[in-house]
């Protein structure tokens, strides 16, 4: 059993190697109030050059205003935005040098893809044939070098989102913005578009930040990711330390699936207690010998989740649930619950890890 | 047609012989086809017909002899050239003024949230609302006033005033229609306020504009009472002049000038139609 000291009461972790770096991109005491409510509160982030960092949220979080204030279409009441060290928020969204992809992409539905690719850098009054090379340049860099004299209701979602993410690469942006890049294809080729997106991302080496609501998306994309709830950032560290160590309970019922049982860890047992414990539905081991450690339970319900079951057991001091391989369970059947690992909160917050280390 | 509105009533059940209620349906159906050509198709086949004819005495059912000395009548006469002249004159003068004005109020409208933004909307009604004839009696004794019978700008400011609903209304439809993310994305592009306009709003809400150019071109083109209060006699469009050809001259010197005032008409909602349904509208373009 390992007992940790209790955290500290700030959760978002403002020294991130980002801050002293200069590069990438750095915010500081963010504050936004929209309608009398405060929508950002505080908030600090840093993302290091060539960093993809997700903000995953509920909705409401204000996960999506962070990422307009990036942008520069929102105003924060406070706070700065650096980026590459260069101070943004004083910038309008044309002057940033970042590049936005729009939730339902924005594409412009009377411009062919090639146009509508090629629209930033005739703003930026680049020759005619250096725009040519350059929108054919990208449009190799997502394969749809042949859909380039299409329109965008033409071609399909999956399609319209990468010209959309083409149309922000092209302006060799120092920041990717990508909000809820994913939202709108259909979950098969969202896995796809996902890996594309790593991949041409880390290809490129651009410093990104993704807003998301889904958390085997920013699991699976990020470097590191910043769990917001309520306008802050609850915790702000690496998709494994995010999932193995949530320093509060928010995240941790946020991140994967959780029992929630109140009370605390005695041998195995949960006894009635303040705290609030916390167990991995995959850290409650059924055995179907008695075992040591392991408690008598009864099945209650199976719900079969394809490559594995989610059975509901009934112990006599808690319900949990578990997540099982292997042979099918049957309602009602007796088996031996034990409780391989929980985490203790304590007002919210992580106070102890208890486990027996396997 | 009757088979497809049957089927599609659950009751009817799919191909059966006919319910006496569809009977009756295809026939109320039948008799309204009939009343709409006899009623809209009619008059305009007597008037064309009535264009080209010399005498017409009152049982035939075509003319006794066919003529195109009407047509030379019209074509000769100088105060109808005139008419013809100032008619196209007026009507693009119209749609430019009332483009001018309008077309930004449009884009405050659907953009901006400002005090009292309801009330001008809706206020912009009151010059429909009213009996156009009392309106044009106030307006008359103000002209009288400011020196502005007899003129030009006097005409042009009665023909602003009727186009100023559609000017307005349809365009600012067409404006809060263009989804403000593309906007967005062409800010983030790099694009200043102005260009966002000309490169992304003004494009996309281009098939309303249009619509309410030909709109108000029509209604400039066929403004007859205003015009002829404020104009008439030393300028008279085209409407007001057919005022006077009903009073004056054979009828079929009428039903010439009726086809002449109607080609534009046609010849533009013939354009329109084409333009529109050939532009973003019919894509089926879906964005939020």
């Amino acid at each position: 059993m390992t007992i940790h000291e209790p955290l500290t009461e700030q959760p978002a972790s403002t020294t991130g190697p980002g801050a002293e770096a200069g590069g990438g991109l750095n915010i500081r005491g963010l504050h936004k109030i929209l309608g009398g409510r405060t929508i950002i509160d505080n908030l600090d982030l840093a993302v290091n050059e060539g960093e993809l960092v997700s903000l995953l949220g509920p909705s409401g979080c204000g996960k999506t205003t962070t990422l307009r204030m990036i942008a520069g279409f929102l105003e924060p009441d406070s706070g700065s935005i650096e980026v590459e060290g260069q101070e943004v928020s004083h910038l309008g969204a044309e002057n940033r040098p970042s590049a936005m992809v729009f939730q339902n992409y924005a594409l412009w539905p009377h411009m062919t893809v090639a146009r509508n690719i090629g629209f930033p850098l005739k703003l930026r009054k680049m020759s005619k044939v250096e725009i040519k090379d350059r929108v054919e340049a990208v449009l190799e860099l997502v394969s749809l070098l042949h859909h380039k004299d299409s329109k965008p209701a033409r071609i399909s979602g999956g399609e319209q989102q990468r010209v959309a993410l083409a149309r922000a690469l092209v302006q060799e942006p120092k920041l990717l913005l990508l909000d809820e890049p994913l939202s709108n294809l259909d979950a098969k080729l969202r896995v796809k578009v996902r890996e594309d997106i790593r991949k041409i991302q880390q290809e490129l080496g651009i410093t990104t930040v993704i807003v998301t609501h889904d958390q085997e998306e920013a699991m699976s994309m990020s470097d590191r990711i910043a769990v917001m709830n309520a306008g802050r950032i609850e915790q702000y560290s690496t998709p494994a330390a995010l999932y193995a160590r949530p320093e509060t309970e928010f995240v941790a019922t946020f991140i994967g699936s959780m029992n929630r049982v109140e009370g605390s860890l005695n041998n195995g047992l949960i006894t009635a207690g303040p705290d609030i414990l916390g167990i991995r539905p995959e850290d409650v081991i059924l055995h179907d010998v008695p075992f040591d450690g392991a408690i008598p339970a009864t099945v209650e319900r199976v719900v079969p989740r394809g490559h594995f079951q989610e059975v509901y057991l009934h112990r006599p001091d808690a319900r949990l649930r578990s997540f099982v391989t292997g042979e099918f369970m049957e309602p009602g059947q007796q088996t031996f619950a034990e409780i391989r690992k929980a985490m203790t909160f304590r007002d919210g917050r992580l106070v102890a890890e208890a486990g027996a280390a396997r | 047609m009757v088979t497809t509105t049957s089927r599609t009533r659950p009751a009817a059940g799919a191909g059966r012989p006919l319910s006496p209620g569809s009977i009756v349906q295809s026939a109320l159906v039948a008799l309204f086809v009939v009343f709409m050509v006899v009623f809209i198709l009619g008059p305009l086949l007597w008037l064309g017909v009535r264009a080209f004819a010399g005498t017409w005495t009152f049982p035939n059912l075509l003319p006794d002899d066919w003529t195109l000395r009407w047509w030379q009548v019209v074509i000769s006469d100088h105060a109808l050239g005139v008419a013809v002249q100032n008619s196209l004159f007026f009507a693009p003068l119209t749609v430019l003024v009332s483009a001018i004005i309008c077309l930004p109020a449009a884009y405050a409208f659907a953009r901006f949230d400002f005090p009292g933004r309801r009330f001008f909307l809706i206020s912009l009604f009151a010059t429909n609302a009213f009996p156009k004839m009392g309106l044009f009696v106030t307006l008359a004794a103000l002209f009288y006033a400011l020196n502005l019978m007899n003129s030009v700008l006097g005409i042009l400011v009665v023909h602003v005033l009727g186009t100023v609903v559609f000017m307005t209304w349809i365009p600012a439809a067409a404006f809060s229609a263009v989804p403000r993310n593309l906007e967005e994305a062409a800010r983030d592009a790099g694009a200043s306020k102005l260009r966002v306009f000309a490169s992304v709003t003004l494009p996309m809400a281009l098939p309303g504009i249009i619509v309410a150019a030909v709109m108000s071109f029509l209604a400039s083109f066929d403004e007859a009472q205003g015009t002829y209060l404020v104009g008439a006699p030393d300028f008279m469009t085209m409407p007001t002049q057919m005022y006077s050809l009903v009073l004056n001259y054979p009828t079929q010197v009428a039903a010439v000038f009726s086809i002449l005032l109607a080609i534009p008409s046609v010849a533009l909602m013939l354009a329109a139609h084409k333009h529109i349904l050939g532009g973003q509208l019919a894509e089926g373009f879906q964005i939020k």
